[in-house]
């Protein structure tokens, strides 16, 4: 039997306080992802308390800065840090901020390929 | 005066078997702060979906890891199945959970053999190898791989096991527990065991929790989160409570590895007595639309296959959150303050898979 996993979506206003109040309701996190749809990015915060997960969706336009939900969930920057090596979405205030050196790839923003014609342009220059 | 320097703990260093990355601050010899940094063998697997059909991918998602293939293989089809609402037959959950149970010994088996070796115990190390194999011997005899099995596929499983094998294999499993009290006995007592691990890489149970801790790192510190009691595959039908330990140090974590192994023991033996005559598999057909976030417990923790489909028959996009990605940050926190000689031990009782946590 599939486990529910209500979705509720979000704007990026909306983001911190939503975050907040599944952790004064004892959540954890359980992940951070993103996928690259079209010109968006679907960024999903999983959290769980009792076996009962939570989703948490926030859809951007590419280039949009994000702000860290690593003051509230602590451990939240590895998700962060991976999903901006992966994809170039910025997050804004992250308590450790890797700077792009988290996960070493050959290939900058690999999983994006907006962000890397972009760069490659500015290569190009 | 102190001074602070910085020392690369990793990629390659003679006690890590993973290649985990580590810039340790260093203040006379003690750890003031632990920078992780990964990538050194990333593949990127997840970008595969746009080549492989969502049939083929499993193939794929077992090699994320050489060490817990089978129980991510499982995930993902998991993760598939629900996307299309397939009813997998219950005598193929039955064996998705008798191969699991044999993947997280293995694995254990392999971490204890790994820990024992990192504090210098290398007749320990050959013993609980030893051990290892004759697990190994089953995964091989019942899937015909020894750590990559590719049993699994969408809609159920490739072999099935019959009675007389499944018998055998319970009765091989008792005198394997009997050879095991031997090394639990070293791993649960020894004086010398204890020095090295007690009160060594302490990790609070709020701070695990908020820190995102799963697995036996989470359960070290006495919380008692265990993802096979969402009850997938057949863990619902099965008699089971997670191993926990108040200790929150690596002692603790090791124990909870050591005890895990004889529970493993019981739920297969369970699942053999409970499994249902019938098919092992059904026909699917169509294209995945849709997505979910299967769940299961890998022998590190908890791991997260997330799919979405797009109408085809390629997926849009898969993620795998790995047990080790999200206890990097716990790591981090128990290596802040700790002496630099107990660095390797830390490191290792969160039995770190960089290979998964990279992919």
């Amino acid at each position: 039997m599939p486990e529910d996993q209500p979705m509720t979506e979000c704007t990026i206003e909306g983001l911190l306080p939503a975050v907040r109040a599944y952790h004064e309701k004892g959540y954890r996190l359980v992940q951070v992802s993103c996928t690259k749809v079209d010109e968006t990015f679907e960024l999903s915060y999983c959290f769980d308390i009792d076996y009962h997960m939570a989703v948490l969706r926030l859809v951007v336009p590419a280039g949009t800065k994000v702000p860290s939900i690593s003051g509230i969930y602590w451990g939240a920057f590895i998700y962060e840090n991976e999903t901006h090596d992966f994809f170039g979405v910025a997050f804004t205030d992250i308590n450790i901020d890797f700077k792009g050196t988290l996960v070493r790839t050959a290939k900058q923003y690999p999983f994006s390929n907006i962000s890397f014609r972009e760069v490659e342009k500015c290569q190009k220059k | 005066m102190s001074k602070e320097i910085v020392i690369p703990f990793g990629p390659q260093h003679p006690v890590l078997p993973e290649p985990i990355h580590l810039d340790l601050v260093i203040e006379d010899e003690k750890v003031k702060q632990a920078i992780p940094s990964i990538g050194y063998v990333h593949r990127g697997l997840e970008t595969l979906v746009e080549k492989r059909e969502y049939p083929e991918y499993v193939y794929l998602a077992e090699r994320i890891c050489g060490i817990c293939s089978f129980i991510h293989g499982a995930t993902y089809c998991q993760a598939v199945e629900t996307v299309m609402n397939v009813e997998v037959p219950e005598r193929a959950l039955f064996l998705r959970t008798i191969w699991s149970e044999y993947s997280r010994m293995h694995s254990h088996l392999l971490w204890l053999g790994l820990a024992a070796d990192a504090f210098g115990f290398e007749n320990l190390f050959m013993d609980a190898w030893r051990l290892r194999e004759s697990i190994l011997d089953e995964l091989e005899a019942t899937t015909g791989g020894r750590v990559i099995q590719g049993s699994c596929k969408v809609g159920g499983v490739r072999r099935d096991i019959d009675g007389e094998t499944l018998d055998a294999m319970t009765t091989r499993l008792d005198g394997f527990r009997g050879e095991l009290k031997e090394i639990s006995d070293v791993f649960l007592n020894d004086s010398s065991v204890k020095g090295r691990m007690k009160n060594v890489g302490i990790l609070p149970a709020k701070e695990a929790y908020d820190y995102g801790a799963v697995g036996p790192t989470l359960r070290g510190s006495g919380v008692a989160s265990d993802a096979r009691m969402l009850g997938y595959a057949a863990y619902g039908k099965l008699h089971f409570k997670p191993v926990v330990e108040d200790g929150c140090d690596c002692y603790a974590r090791c124990a909870v590895r050591m005890k895990e192994v004889y529970a493993s023991i019981d739920i297969i033996k369970e699942a053999v007595q409970k499994i249902p005559d019938g098919p092992i598999e059904v026909k699917v057909t169509g294209k995945p639309e849709g997505e979910y976030f299967a769940r299961a417990e890998q022998p590190r923790g908890e791991v997260v296959h997330y799919v979405k489909g797009n109408g085809t028959r390629h997926l849009a996009r898969h993620r795998v959150r790995t047990p080790t990605l999200t206890n990097i940050p716990p790591l981090v926190k128990m290596l802040e303050g700790c002496e630099l000689a107990d660095v390797p031990v830390i490191v290792l009782s969160i039995d770190p898979c960089i290979g998964c946590a990279e992919r």
